[in-house]
């Protein structure tokens, strides 16, 4: 267990080359899993990756990101950060997941959705509010990971989930700490101070009421005993799909819509009366 | 009774408010694109759009909701919503304050009910002057009770942005905004219910990639800068300085994220046009 370590040091191992991906995942937990590919509007991205499966012997969808481990998978999974097309193609893979009625796994781990020229002349804004818009609604189980890093609408885009579940190390957030200092305090060295106050870590975002569990990982992180982990996670995932599995369709859909409408921090101000003033008026 | 002093107080401080804020009416204002100069009367009176190169200058909401509602009335809903600090983030409810005493506002967005060319609907406009019209959990909330209150009343929906995206202050829960609203309009649309996006300078991140998207029309205004991951960023991911017109409305349009690009003047007849025809269909399901 890792309870003593600062948010920054989770950072480190949440972006550790060394720790387990998603093809690992895949290979320990999904077997007959098979890749399928393309969004069928433009093109195919590699940022993610999307298959059929069977877990625990039930047919499963398993939708996630991928970082590469060498600099050739790098090149060709774009660092792990997803276009548009990764978007649709999993919207797809989402979309068809209901029309067979398989429960959905999605695995996530990316600094964030691609900021580049051609991601936003193919509309990565669009296509990111494209799955939150249809995922809130979807009638099958919709079990979200993230396994490492969790950044921005790019990770938010595959984890509107009745169940949200977080490796102890990975960390979800609204960007990437360096960019949260470059924006807030204009320098982006200040990373560390800005995780601190974030609030990034599993064990924050549990009680924040964000996220639903943790997954333990042995002490120094995931990558010194993956087995160990793999063996967590699944024990985790059926637990909560023999839940989900229960419920069915339009009621989960709207339980999941009901635990995002409750995601709220508000309050009401004392209104000064205002002497009927323009905006007052009845219309 | 004792209501006569605070009215009284009231008026005074509005007044005061008034004679901070005069500028006199041939001050010159210059134009950040064609760099003319002109005077403050003109502009405003040009809906705050220069008259030599038609640069449309980001306007507040309360000016917006007044040049888009028929006789400029609305009636304002959840007025009172407005953030708390729920990640105790240092120097937030500073900022906040500070925001809401130059704004007038409690929070960066403005819902109300109205009218446009006769037909009642449900109005948001975002606000850039308060935090960069960032959502948080509080602007979160009321667009979600105004899609809430679009959709009991069966009233057509228009919002218009304004925003840098999601709130840094408010961290992840801000960014659950964007799911929150994204699943509302969800449910508002599955009703056979009319949202219009109306994009305005600037709408970038995390409001791009949530219910700024999501209309079934989208219109924006001209030269509008329309965005997931904002310019700077960009550049710096490709090394190189982007194209003028990268990420504008009319680039937007061409990409086809965009229905129409229109200028503010004719925004208001454009929206009544809209509301006009989508009165209902008539083809049985």
């Amino acid at each position: 267990m890792n309870g003593e370590m600062t948010a920054h040091e989770r950072v480190q191992i949440a972006r550790n080359p060394q720790r387990p991906g998603i093809r690992d995942y895949i290979d320990a937990l999904f077997p007959h899993f098979f890749e399928l590919r393309g969004d069928r509007l433009s093109g195919e991205d590699e940022a993610i990756l999307g298959g059929v499966a069977l877990f625990h012997g039930q047919p499963v969808t398993v939708i996630g990101t991928r970082k590469g481990r060498t600099l050739q998978e790098n090149l060709r999974a774009n660092f792990g950060m997803p276009s548009p097309e990764g978007y649709r193609k999993a919207l797809r893979l989402m979309k068809q997941a209901e029309k067979f009625h398989r429960p959905i796994i999605t695995l996530i781990d990316t600094s964030g959705a691609y900021p580049g020229m051609k991601a936003e002349e193919h509309g990565q804004g669009e296509a990111i509010a494209r799955n939150l818009y249809e995922m809130s609604a979807l009638t099958v189980p919709v079990i979200a990971v993230i396994t490492g890093e969790g950044n921005s609408g790019g990770a938010l885009a595959l984890g509107v989930a009745d169940r949200v579940l977080m490796l102890e190390n990975a960390v979800y957030a609204i960007l990437s700490p360096e960019g949260f200092a470059s924006i807030l305090y204009k320098d982006a060295s200040r990373a560390g101070e800005a995780a601190g106050v974030m609030k990034l870590t599993a064990p924050e975002l549990a009680a924040l009421g964000v996220i639903d569990g943790i997954i333990p990982e042995p002490q120094g992180g995931a990558h010194t005993d993956p087995a160990s982990v793999m063996q967590a996670l699944d024990e985790a995932i059926a637990a909560q799909l023999r839940e989900l599995m229960k419920l069915q369709g339009k009621a989960l859909a709207e339980q999941r819509y009901q635990k995002f409408r409750r995601m709220s921090a508000f309050e009401r101000a004392e209104l000064v009366r205002q002497p009927a003033a323009r905006q007052e008026n009845q219309p | 009774m004792t209501d006569v002093f605070a009215r009284r107080r009231f008026r005074l401080r509005a007044m005061k408010k008034l004679m901070d804020n005069y500028l006199p009416a041939d001050q010159l204002v210059a134009c950040p694109k064609c760099l003319r100069d002109i005077p403050i009367a003109q502009k405003e009176e040009n809906l705050s759009v220069c008259p030599h190169c038609g640069y449309h200058w980001p306007i507040g909401a309360k000016r917006r909701l007044e040049l888009i509602m028929d006789a400029g009335k609305y009636r304002e809903i959840n007025a009172d919503v407005r953030a708390g600090d729920p990640l105790h983030f240092p120097g937030y409810p500073e900022k906040l304050q500070k925001a809401r005493e130059a704004t007038g506002m409690n929070e960066a967005v403005l819902t109300a009910t109205g009218m446009i060319h006769g037909h009642r609907c449900v109005v948001c406009a975002l606000d850039g002057r308060f935090m960069m019209g960032s959502m948080g959990a509080a602007v979160g909330e009321k667009l979600t009770l105004a899609i809430e209150h679009a959709q009991c009343n069966r009233l057509p929906l228009i919002v218009f942005s304004a925003s840098g995206g999601a709130r840094m202050q408010e961290g992840i829960l801000s960014l659950m905004q964007m799911a929150k609203t994204s699943g509302a309009l969800r449910r508002f649309s599955e009703k056979g219910l009319l949202f219009i996006s109306v994009l305005t300078d600037p709408t970038t991140g995390g409001v791009t990639a949530s219910f700024a998207s999501l209309g079934d029309v989208i219109l924006a205004e001209p030269g509008a800068l329309i965005g997931f991951a904002g310019p700077r960023v960009i550049e710096q991911t490709i090394g190189e300085k982007l194209p003028e017109d990268f990420q504008r409305a009319e680039f937007m349009m061409e990409h086809g994220f965009v229905d129409a690009v229109v200028e503010r003047g004719r925004l208001r007849d454009a929206l009544g046009e809209l509301l006009l025809v989508h009165q209902g269909g008539r083809h049985e399901r």
